[in-house]
């Protein structure tokens, strides 16, 4: 499921910045670690933004099949 | 007889110790009637059946553990001693515990059936999953109106206000309970809509929750691809669904606390890690820019070499020059001293002092010994200016 990406994202980001931090790297492997992580972090951060916010209430009618419908709560937000 | 009179108070004295003696804990079954709670909180009623009634009194102090409310005309089974009250002659059940009748067998069915279910493995821990860390959409499986359904959205929209978030109503008590919740469970396995389901609803008695204990909605939750929060009742409640969900959360808005990492968590950690990738690139690049230089140091710095290149050429063409220069007076020197010697040597000067070279003819050969020619040859003389062509009489030989 898409959630698996941002979740392994954010673990792939956090190898990437240790390995970074212990500095033995050639550059080359450096710079593609770093594109890498700037990738990850770009896309962890979509991932954020993306969410509408929308809460929706499902309901059934009589055959059965079901339909999303807005949900506003009234009582006290 | 006279002789041995009771006084009233001494007589319902010992009434009350035979009494109290004889009934000192005791479980008692009957239905509930003329209930009345005064303002001490104290529940004062009449426990009957077809026959007989006793009066009945459950302290405010013991009502901690109940788990229902009292109501007129219930049956229940009550746990106390029978107390006296001298001052009325009455006597009365002090209560301690109450239930309602039959939930002994409800519990009873609770404990089996948990039991069973935990022998095949469904609430094995090693089958629990791990709740996305963020979640798109959360799917909450509880009933529309209540505090349930309330608490969860309140929470999820502080901790993360734009989670998106799909109902699905359901009852949460009564026999239509369990197959609703069951469907449920599978819309959600269907569409696939949901990384995260929270099942459950606010508190209530045993046999108010009793929905959450049905096998079949332990089996449907434990076939659940999505991850399940089960948040049924209080803290104290514990019921099947929250022995095999991934996750038990002690009340529906500590579900929604779990769900959802918050967002601010969640960019606090993003931004960390993104800050820190670009100080480490930036360090790692500080590093081997710096032992680029140091190296380029130790290579010394290409334009200087070159200017010391140009030093050098410039001293060693002025060697060169310098060399040249002593060469070429070296070489005058000997020059002319050769061409001194070549002078004294040379034949043409040897001619301004009255020598002469003889050459035999026609061949040319110089000769330098009169052996070497015999009457008659034809010689050829080479003076200062000019030849004379001669031939030889006689040789005389030294």
């Amino acid at each position: 499921m898409a959630e698996k990406k941002f979740e392994t994202a954010l673990a792939r980001l956090e190898e990437i910045v240790t390995d970074l931090e212990k500095g033995d790297l050639s550059l080359e492997q450096s710079l593609k670690l770093f594109e890498e992580g700037v990738k990850l972090a770009r896309l962890c951060n979509t991932r954020l933004e993306e969410a509408e916010g929308k809460v929706e209430i499902l309901i059934k009618d009589r055959s059965g099949n079901v339909t999303p419908r807005t949900f506003d709560d009234e009582e006290e937000s | 007889m006279q002789s041995h009179i009771l006084t009233v108070t001494k007589l319902s004295h010992q009434i009350k110790d035979l009494m109290e003696g004889a009934f000192p804990d005791i479980w008692v079954e009957g239905e509930i009637s003329n209930l009345t709670v005064p303002q001490s909180g104290h529940a004062y009623f009449t426990l009957k059946d077809e026959h007989s009634q006793v009066r009945a009194v459950l302290f405010r102090s013991s009502q901690r553990h109940l788990k229902f409310t009292l109501q007129h005309g219930m049956l229940v089974v009550c746990r106390g001693r029978v107390g006296v009250y001298e001052p009325r002659g009455e006597y009365q059940l002090i209560l301690e515990y109450v239930e309602p009748k039959g939930i002994g067998a409800l519990q009873r069915a609770f404990e089996e059936l948990k039991s069973r279910l935990e022998k095949e493995g469904l609430f094995a821990l090693g089958r629990k999953r791990a709740l996305p860390v963020l979640p798109r959409r959360v799917g909450v499986i509880t009933s529309p109106t209540g505090a349930a359904i309330r608490d969860i959205l309140r929470v999820i929209r502080r901790r993360h206000p734009r989670m998106e978030i799909v109902i699905y109503p359901v009852p949460v008590q009564g026999s239509e309970a369990p197959p609703e919740i069951i469907q449920a469970i599978e819309h959600f396995n269907r569409t696939q809509a949901v990384d995260v389901l929270i099942i459950g609803r606010g508190g209530g008695s045993l046999e108010d929750l009793w929905a959450f204990n049905e096998e079949a909605v332990a089996r449907a939750i434990m076939s659940s691809r999505i991850p399940v929060i089960s948040a049924v009742g209080h803290e104290t409640d514990y019921t099947i669904a929250d022995f095999v969900a991934d996750v038990r959360a002690p009340t529906p808005s500590a579900a929604a606390e779990m769900v959802v990492e918050s967002e601010e968590n969640l960019r606090a950690t993003l931004g960390s890690l993104q800050s820190r990738l670009y100080v480490s690139m930036r360090a790692e690049l500080d590093r081997l820019r710096s032992a680029l230089s140091s190296s380029v140091r130790l290579l010394g710095d290409p334009r200087r070499q070159v200017q010391q290149l140009l030093l050098r050429t410039d001293e060693l063409r002025q060697r060169l020059a310098l060399a040249f220069r002593t060469l070429v007076i070296r070489d005058r020197g000997r020059l002319a001293g050769l061409s001194r010697a070549l002078d004294q040597l040379n034949p043409l000067g040897i001619l301004g002092r009255g020598y002469s070279i003889t050459r035999v003819m026609p061949a040319g050969m110089i000769v330098k010994n009169a052996a070497e020619l015999k009457q008659g040859d034809v010689i050829r003389t080479r003076l200062l200016s000019g030849e004379v062509d001669s031939r030889v009489e006689k040789t005389l030989l030294p």
